[in-house]
C-alpha cells in the first residue's frame, strides 16, 4: 500500500467533540511544531454550539510557509464517533487514521487504502484516572503525546509550553507532563512508525503567532480608540474581549489607576453603533466590532454618520450569510452591504486586511481615516483571519507618528473669527471643518442632523443645498482614494496576459496557487486590492490584461460588482472565481480552477516557461 | 409657528446671570411647531432653568431623536451643539457623547413615540446604565409629524381625533424609569411652569440619570374631548404630590415653609432640593412606594406629578467604568499609545 511520506509538509486534522477541551490540546501540537522552527497554519472549524456538536482543528505543517488552507488531509485524528464516516472519507489515499481503539472498529467502517493506527485511549485513561473530568482532559493530552512520538515533535517543546501555561501551578504541570509521557510511551511501544515527520528548521524567524481579532483590538489600542461599544456576535466578540484585556494593562492612568477608555457592552448593535457615533461626534476615537447581521441592524445609523459626517470605525468579522447563515463559517460576503450600507445614496470606505498584521495596522489606520474623512470606516476582516492564529510579521509602530485628528476648528481659530461652516468645502478636498461640542461660548456651535442642511448646518430643504452637499461628499470620496492603502502587485516572472484580483483572507492560498500555477507554466499577474474606493491602479491593471480573474469567497462576486460599478472596468474582461461553502478557500481549489479556466480559454502554454 | 424674525440686538438693560448671559442668550431658532404647542412651553422652561442655573450655553449638549419633540432642541440654547439623531435611538448617541466628554451637561429631548414606542429599549437601557443626563420626554400620546396616530403612551380607551379608540395598554414612562433604575424621576405638565422649571433645575444638577416625563398636549391632534392628554383633561386630573425649590450648593437657602410639610433632600454636590409636600403620605426617596403610588392613582384616573423619586447618592456610568477625570476626547497619543517598546514585548509574547 502507498504511504504518504513527507517532512514538514502535511496536514493533520483533528475531529473532536465541542467542549471536550480538545482545542487547547490541538493548539499545543501546532505551537510545539512552531517552536521547532517549522511554520504551521492551524484552523479551527467549529460549530455554533458550546458542547456536544462536532468540531475540527486542522494543522497544516508547511516548511514553505504556505499559510492558506491546503485542502486534503494526510492524517486524521478521529476522536468523534458522530463524524467518523465523513472523517475517514477525507483522508488522502496512503494517509493515516489515528483513532481510539478502546472499542473494536468494524472493518467496513475503515478503508483499505489508508494506514490505521489504533490506540486504546479511553482504556488508558480509565486505568490511570478516577475523576471523569480528568479522564476527558487528559485523554486529549495523551493523544498529543502519541502524536509527538509518531511525528517526531520534540517533547521538550511541549513541556516548555506546559511550563508557560501552568506557571505557578506546578501540580497541573506535573500531571500534564505525566499524561504526555503516557501517550508517548504507548506510541513508542505499540504503534508502527509513519511517513510524516517534523524536523527542526529555522523558518519561523521573528514572525508572531496571533489571531486577527486580537490584532485588530491591539490596533485600536495603538490607534487611540477611547470608546468601544459592542454587542456579542460570532465571530467578532473576541475583538472587544481582547480590547478589554489589553486596556486593563495598557490604558491605566499610572497615578490614579483609573481607565483611559470606556467600554460598553450594549443591548444590541443599534445601541453599539449609536454610542460609537455619539462618541465620534464628541471628539473621541471610537469603534465597534460586529459581523454581517450586526451591519444590517446598524445600517440606519451608518447612513446618519455618513450624511452628518461623523467618524466611526466598524470592524466587520465576516461570516457566512445571508440571514443567520453560517455563523461559524467564513465568507467575504458583506462587501456590498458595507460599501453601500443604509438607505439613500451612501458610499463607504472599506479596508481589506490579509492577515493579523494588517488587522493591527488597518484598525489603527481606520481610526485616523475616520477622523480625517469624518465618515464610517469598515475594516473587513473575516472568521478565517479573525479567529485563527496565524503566523505573520511582527506588529510595528512608529513612535514619531501623531494621530491624525482631521479638520477640527479650535477655540482660538473661532475666536480669531474664522469662517466656520460645518458642511462648507473650504479647500476643495470635500472635507469640511468640524468643532467639538463645548469648544467656544459663542461661535462654532451647530445643530447636527441627518436631514438636508446648508453649508452652515442650518436646516434646509432647498434642492440646491442638497445638491451641493452630495457633490461635496463625492469629492470627499475621491479624496479618500489618496488616503487608503494602495493595492499590492505580485508580478509574474514572465510578462502575462492574464491577471488575478483578490483580497483579504484569500491572500495566503492565492500566493501558494500562483507558485503552483507557475510550476505548471501558467504565469499570472496578481493584484491584491486593499481598500475601497478603488484607486486608478486597479482599473489600469484590468485594462492591461486580456482577462482578469476575480477570486472571492462569496456567491455573488461582490468585489467584481463593485469593480464594475465603481472602477469603471469592462465587465467583459472579468472572470469570476468564487468559493463560498463556508470553509476557507484553498490553494488547490484556486490552482485547479485557474488551470481549467486557462485551458478553456485555449491558451495552454506550448512549452514550459512560455507566457500564458 | 411665527414668521417674525427675532431681533438680534438685545436691550442693554436686560438682566444678566452670574456667567454674564441674558435670558435671550439661551434662546434658539424660532420654533416651527404649531402655535400653542405644549413643547414650546417646555423649551421656554428649559431656557428659564438654564439661565437661572448660570449654565454656560455652550457647555450643554442637546440630543434628540425624531419627531415634533425632537425638533425642539433647535429652538433653545442656540449656541450649544445639538444632535438630531435617528428615531428612538437618541439614548445610545447620548451615552457615547457622554463617554467622550464627561464635563459637558447632556440634555436628551424625546417624545412618547420616540421613547415609548420605537425607542423603548434604548430608553430602558440608558437608565440601567446610569448615564449622567437630563432626559425630558415631551409626552403627548400621539404622533404629530405623521398626523395623529396613537403612540404607546396613549391611554386605553382614549379617542383619536378621527374617533378611533386606542385598545392597547399605555406605557407609563415614569414607572418604567423607576423600574429601570433612574435615580431622578419626575412628572410634570407643560402648562405648569412653576412646577416644571424647578424640576429641570434639580434634574440638571442631578449627578445621574434624571427623567422628566412632561405631559404636553398636542393642540393639532390630541386636544379634543376623548383625549386623556389634552389641556383640559390634564388640568382636571393633575395630582401634584409636591412643589419643589432647588438651590445650587453655592446659594443661601431663603425660602420659608411651615414645619411639618417640608422635606429637604440634600444632593451629592451640596445642592439642596426642598419639597413642599402636597400629599402627606408621599415620600420621594422611597422607590418601591413611589411605583405603587403612581399606579394606585393612575387606577383612579389621576396623573401624579412632581418629584416622584430621587436618590441623592446616585452613581453614574463614568464612576462605574472608573474612567479618568479628564475627558477622553482630550487624551492624545502620549496618554493613549503604549509605544513601540511595549509592542516589542507583546510581539515577544506571541512567539
Amino acid at each position: 500500500m502507498q504511504k504518504i511520506e513527507a517532512v514538514n509538509d502535511f496536514v493533520v486534522k483533528f475531529a473532536n467533540i465541542n467542549g471536550s477541551g480538545s482545542a487547547s490540546a490541538n493548539e499545543l501540537v501546532a505551537r510545539a511544531i512552531l517552536r521547532m522552527g517549522v511554520p504551521v497554519s492551524p484552523r479551527n472549524i467549529f460549530p455554533s454550539n458550546i458542547q456536544g456538536l462536532p468540531t475540527w482543528f486542522e494543522v497544516r505543517v508547511t516548511e514553505h510557509g504556505y499559510l492558506g488552507r491546503r485542502g486534503g488531509v494526510d492524517m486524521m485524528v478521529a476522536m468523534n464517533p458522530q463524524t467518523w464516516d465523513q472523517d475517514v472519507r477525507e483522508i488522502e489515499p496512503g494517509g493515516y487514521l489515528f483513532y481510539d481503539s478502546s472499542r473494536p472498529l468494524p472493518r467496513a467502517r475503515s478503508r483499505d487504502d489508508i494506514h490505521v493506527l489504533g490506540m486504546p485511549l479511553t482504556e488508558i485513561c480509565n486505568n490511570s484516572y478516577g475523576d471523569p473530568r480528568q479522564r476527558t482532559l487528559f485523554k486529549n493530552i495523551i493523544y498529543v503525546g502519541a502524536l509527538a512520538q509518531l511525528l517526531g515533535i520534540d517533547p521538550k517543546e511541549i513541556e516548555k509550553l506546559f511550563g508557560e501555561q501552568f506557571k505557578g501551578k506546578e501540580k497541573l504541570l506535573d500531571s500534564n507532563v505525566q499524561a504526555l509521557n503516557l501517550g508517548r510511551e504507548y506510541a513508542r511501544e505499540h504503534l508502527k512508525p509513519i511517513g510524516l515527520s517534523v524536523e527542526r528548521r529555522d523558518k519561523v524567524g521573528d514572525q508572531i503567532f496571533v489571531d486577527g481579532n486580537t490584532a485588530a483590538a491591539l490596533g485600536c489600542v495603538y490607534g487611540g480608540a477611547t470608546v468601544c461599544a459592542w454587542y456579542p456576535i460570532t465571530p467578532s466578540s473576541s475583538v472587544a474581549e481582547a480590547f478589554v484585556r489589553y486596556t486593563q494593562k495598557l490604558r491605566v492612568d499610572p497615578e490614579t489607576g483609573r481607565r483611559r477608555c470606556a467600554i460598553v457592552q450594549a443591548e444590541d448593535e443599534l445601541a453599539s453603533i449609536g454610542m460609537v457615533i455619539g462618541a465620534g461626534w464628541n471628539g473621541a476615537r471610537s469603534f465597534t466590532a460586529t459581523s454581517g447581521p450586526g451591519i444590517s441592524l446598524m445600517s440606519e445609523f451608518i447612513g446618519l454618520a455618513y450624511f452628518a459626517e461623523i467618524p466611526a470605525v466598524l470592524i466587520n468579522i465576516q461570516r457566512g450569510g445571508p440571514s443567520t447563515g453560517m455563523p461559524t463559517r467564513t465568507q467575504q460576503s458583506d462587501l456590498l452591504s458595507c460599501a453601500y450600507a443604509s438607505h439613500g445614496d451612501t458610499r463607504h470606505v472599506l479596508l481589506f486586511p490579509e492577515d493579523p498584521y494588517e488587522c493591527f495596522e488597518m484598525s489603527a489606520q481606520a481610526l485616523d481615516l475616520a477622523e480625517r474623512l469624518q465618515t464610517p470606516i469598515f475594516v473587513m476582516s473575516d472568521l478565517d483571519i479573525g479567529m485563527n492564529q496565524r503566523l505573520c510579521r511582527p506588529f510595528a509602530w512608529d513612535d514619531s507618528v501623531e494621530y491624525d485628528r482631521g479638520k477640527v476648528m479650535s477655540h482660538d481659530a473661532l475666536d480669531a473669527g474664522a469662517d466656520f461652516g460645518r458642511y462648507l468645502d473650504v479647500d476643495g478636498d470635500g472635507i469640511p471643518y468640524r468643532t467639538y461640542p463645548g469648544t467656544h461660548p459663542t461661535r462654532g456651535g451647530y445643530f447636527t442632523r441627518g436631514t438636508t442642511k446648508n453649508a452652515y448646518a442650518g436646516y434646509s430643504e432647498a434642492g440646491a443645498d442638497y445638491v451641493y452637499n452630495m457633490q461635496r461628499l463625492k469629492r470627499k470620496f475621491e479624496t479618500a482614494k489618496s488616503l487608503v492603502p494602495l493595492p499590492v502587485l505580485t508580478a509574474a516572472r514572465y510578462p502575462a496576459r492574464f491577471g488575478a484580483i483578490f483580497y483579504g483572507s484569500t491572500s495566503p492560498a492565492m500566493h501558494e496557487a500562483l507558485d503552483a500555477l507557475a510550476g505548471h507554466g501558467i504565469y499570472i499577474n496578481a493584484l491584491r486590492v486593499r481598500a475601497f474606493p478603488f484607486q486608478n491602479e486597479i482599473a489600469d491593471f484590468v485594462a492591461s490584461h486580456s482577462k482578469v480573474i476575480v477570486i472571492e469567497q462569496n456567491f455573488d462576486g461582490q468585489l467584481m460588482t463593485l469593480l464594475v460599478n465603481e472602477a469603471g472596468v469592462n465587465p467583459a474582461s472579468l472572470i469570476a472565481l468564487r468559493h463560498y461553502d463556508g470553509t476557507p478557500i484553498t490553494a488547490r481549489f484556486i490552482t485547479q480552477e485557474i488551470r481549467d479556466l486557462v485551458s478553456h480559454l485555449n491558451v495552454r502554454p506550448l512549452r514550459e516557461g512560455r507566457v500564458a | 409657528m411665527t414668521y417674525l424674525a427675532k431681533p438680534r440686538l438685545h436691550h442693554p438693560t436686560l438682566a444678566k446671570n452670574r456667567v454674564g448671559y441674558t435670558r435671550r442668550d439661551y434662546e434658539g431658532k424660532i420654533s416651527t411647531l404649531c402655535a400653542g404647542c405644549g413643547h414650546d412651553s417646555i423649551s421656554a422652561s428649559i431656557i428659564q432653568a438654564c439661565w437661572e442655573l448660570d449654565i454656560e450655553p455652550h457647555r450643554v449638549a442637546k440630543l434628540s431623536g425624531i419627531g415634533c419633540s425632537s425638533k425642539t432642541p433647535d429652538y433653545f440654547l442656540g449656541n450649544s451643539h445639538g444632535f438630531n439623531t435617528v428615531h428612538g435611538r437618541m439614548p445610545s448617541v447620548l451615552t457615547g457623547a457622554n463617554l467622550a466628554n464627561r464635563e459637558l451637561i447632556y440634555l436628551g429631548v424625546s417624545g412618547d413615540g420616540d421613547s415609548a414606542s420605537i425607542g423603548l429599549g434604548q430608553f430602558a437601557h440608558v437608565l440601567r446604565r446610569g448615564v449622567n443626563m437630563t432626559y425630558i420626554v415631551e409626552n403627548n400620546g400621539v404622533y404629530g409629524l405623521t398626523k395623529g396616530q396613537f403612540s404607546a403612551t396613549a391611554d386605553k380607551g382614549s379617542k383619536s381625533k378621527r374617533g378611533l379608540a386606542n385598545n392597547d395598554t399605555p406605557i407609563d414612562l415614569a414607572t418604567l424609569a423607576l423600574v429601570m433604575g433612574a435615580t431622578f424621576v419626575a412628572r410634570s405638565f407643560s402648562g405648569d411652569k412653576t412646577q416644571l422649571v424647578p424640576l429641570i433645575h434639580a434634574a440638571l444638577a442631578h449627578p445621574g440619570a434624571a427623567v422628566i416625563d412632561v405631559v404636553s398636549p398636542c393642540i393639532a391632534f390630541n386636544n379634543h374631548s376623548g383625549s386623556t392628554k389634552s389641556y383640559d383633561y390634564v388640568r382636571e386630573h393633575n395630582e401634584a404630590v409636591n412643589r419643589l425649590d432647588f438651590w445650587p450648593h453655592r446659594e443661601e437657602i431663603t425660602a420659608e415653609y411651615g414645619e411639618g410639610e417640608v422635606i429637604d433632600v440634600p444632593q451629592h454636590d451640596g445642592s439642596l432640593i426642598r419639597l413642599r409636600k402636597l400629599h402627606a403620605d408621599y415620600d420621594p426617596t422611597d422607590r418601591v412606594r413611589a411605583m405603587a403610588y403612581i399606579q394606585e392613582h393612575a387606577a383612579r384616573g389621576e396623573v401624579v406629578t412632581g418629584l416622584l423619586y430621587v436618590d441623592s447618592d446616585a452613581c453614574d456610568l463614568h464612576r462605574q467604568l472608573d474612567t479618568v477625570d479628564e475627558p477622553l476626547n482630550t487624551l492624545g497619543a502620549a496618554e493613549l499609545c503604549p509605544g513601540s517598546a511595549v509592542l516589542e514585548q507583546i510581539n515577544a509574547s506571541l512567539r
